[in-house]
């Protein structure tokens, strides 16, 4: 029986393949492809304004909503936060991971390796939470700007409108640093390995020809390091879009699409509304998945 | 091999390499600092005292042992359906050519590739079409879709270094499938699964966003964290959980990086 089993996997590899891809895909295709699909059925729907109710007939009228300006400026603010923070990671992430894939051999080299993985693997709360700790007004970079006599430039920053605010934990500044820490090793490991596979002597060559440093930047290390920073401009990018909890617990009170979301879903009872808002990101993720694709940033990951 | 040897990196690089690292690892070490403070109120910085009471009184609050059971359980179930389906799909992937080969790859790699709220939502949204409501298999649903990706690539990778002429040989001879897969192919990629699991274990014990969707009234530790962090009770006894998840989940990564370190060595993977 088990030999006659075997036998028959053996002559018919189609039937492993499909043995073997048959519970993962069904899995993946029904809990999440299908609730994408259900949720993108939802946002085609729309609310009663009077009953709270949900009317499930086919309508636009939700995506029109979106268009109203309280919404824009919420997509508008999501998408410039997410560009912001993910040009920060890429300059934040491109010494650290040029030193990891040229300079760094056997121990050191597993040091930045671990110094990369712990961050970006260690909880995502306690992260936002130690910088609670930092932010807040009465936290440790009040005390060490204080220690410095630079309070004045602190003061002056918070005073400035839109970045601005009471302290740094209740301001888009802080949320702007806490997306950069908490995304920065997603940008690290793909631009390291993409600068590991520029040969050193291109680096060499190009300084040997008379290009001073600043130009073996622009026209050999960036060009070829283009595909890692895409790649790793996925995740920044888009986990900017998506997340909630970060600009709840360090930010202001003007929202993000994120937590236009859950506000949506949850305190409003606007499932549709939600939906339609979700709509948003998957989107842009779409075309800026084609767009990486194309440049291949996929052989980077 | 690259020339060059023996080369020292500029100043100027080394320096901000090195606040790179620091930026990334100063603000977890702060919070080993306040579990130990004495100040119960406020985060004032520097700590005005010492203590270690906070530990005794976080040992004494069920709601932290129950939250904790919680995780654990959700994520010890997870990471075993995370590590049937992705091996199975590594091992597809990785033997043959066929038909939708880089579409499945996509599928494996989507639900991490899209903002957490997005899978959260959606898993919320069908729940409610279907009529299902929230319990633990709800929460186990969501963990081990965005799991398996993290068992798949860490499959893949051993699976591409495996050699396919080791299985041709075992079953040259004489061994049938089974035994190749017991003797030859899961002795090969046990590691590599070991190490898939663990950072799939560690990822689950971590995540809040899906979670919060899915969970109904029920609260794992991330979700307990952020009820303290948006309504604080005991500030203290946040800090000292703070502490405790950043050491449950440091260990597995640490593991799980001893486990894969040779493995990726050989295969060049640095270079």
């Amino acid at each position: 029986m088990r030999g006659a089993l075997s036998d028959l996997l053996w002559r018919r590899p189609q039937f492993l393949l499909l043995l073997m891809l048959l519970p993962p895909v069904l899995w993946l295709g029904i809990v999440y492809i299908g609730s994408l699909f259900a949720l993108l059925a939802q946002s085609f729907f729309s609310i009663d304004e009077y009953s709270g109710l949900i009317n499930r007939q086919f309508t636009l009228k939700t995506y029109g909503d979106l268009f109203q300006a309280a919404n824009l400026d919420i997509i508008l603010r999501t998408v410039t936060m997410a560009a912001l923070v993910t040009l920060a990671s890429a300059v934040v992430a491109f010494p650290i991971a040029y030193y990891a894939a040229r300079y760094a051999r056997g121990r050191w080299k597993a040091l930045f390796y671990l110094g990369v993985m712990l961050p970006l693997w260690s909880s995502y709360l306690v992260k936002i939470y130690a910088w609670k700790l930092i932010l807040a007004k009465e936290g440790i970079l009040t005390w060490l700007l204080a220690k410095l006599n630079l309070l004045w430039l602190l003061d002056a920053w918070l005073s400035l409108p839109v970045v601005g605010g009471n302290s740094l934990s209740v301001s888009f500044t802080g949320t702007f640093i806490v997306f950069v820490y908490v995304w920065l090793p997603f940008m690290i490991l793909p631009v390291q390995a993409a600068l590991e596979r520029v040969p050193g002597n291109l680096v060499e060559a190009s300084s040997d020809l008379g290009a001073s440093p600043g130009q073996t930047f622009r026209n050999v290390l960036f060009p070829l390091a283009l595909p890692g920073i895409v790649a790793g401009s996925i995740f920044t990018f888009s986990l900017t879009l998506g997340d909630y909890i970060i600009p709840q617990i360090i930010g202001t009170s003007r929202l993000f699409i994120g937590q236009a979301v859950y506000s949506q879903q949850g305190t409003a009872g606007n499932i549709p509304l939600a939906a339609a808002f979700t709509v948003v990101p998957i989107v842009i993720m779409g075309f800026y998945l084609w767009g990486a694709k194309r440049m291949g940033a996929f052989d980077a990951l | 091999m690259r020339s060059d040897r023996g080369q020292s990196a500029p100043l100027g690089l080394k320096i901000s390499a090195a606040c790179g690292l620091l930026f990334l690892h100063l603000p977890i070490l702060l919070i080993f600092v306040y579990a130990f403070t004495t100040e119960e109120k406020s985060f004032v910085w520097p700590p005005p005292g010492l203590t270690t009471q906070w530990f005794a009184v976080t040992w004494n609050r069920p709601d932290v042992w129950q939250a904790l059971s919680l995780s654990v359980r959700v994520a010890a179930i997870s990471t075993t359906i995370a590590l049937v389906l992705g091996t199975l799909c590594a091992a597809a992937v990785s033997r043959t050519k066929f038909f939708g080969r880089e579409t499945i790859s996509l599928l494996v790699i989507l639900p991490i590739a899209l903002p957490g709220i997005i899978t959260g939502i959606a898993l919320r949204s069908a729940f409610a079409l279907a009529d299902i409501p929230f319990s633990f298999w709800t929460i186990v649903l969501g963990h081990a879709t965005f799991c398996v990706v993290v068992v798949y690539n860490n499959a893949v990778a051993r699976f591409r270094r495996t050699s396919g002429s080791m299985i041709e040989a075992s079953m040259d001879l004489g061994a049938d499938g089974f035994q190749t897969f017991r003797h030859v192919v899961l002795p090969n990629i046990a590691t590599a699964l070991l190490a898939g699991g663990m950072l799939a274990f560690a990822l689950s014990f971590d995540e809040v966003i899906v979670t919060t969707f899915t969970a109904g009234q029920q609260q794992t530790v991330p979700i307990w964290m952020l009820e303290e962090l948006i309504r604080p009770r005991q500030r203290p006894v946040t800090n000292v959980v703070a502490m405790v998840v950043v050491l449950v989940t440091l260990l597995p990564i640490l593991f799980a990086y001893y486990l894969t370190r040779d493995g990726d060595q050989i295969a060049g993977s640095g270079k």
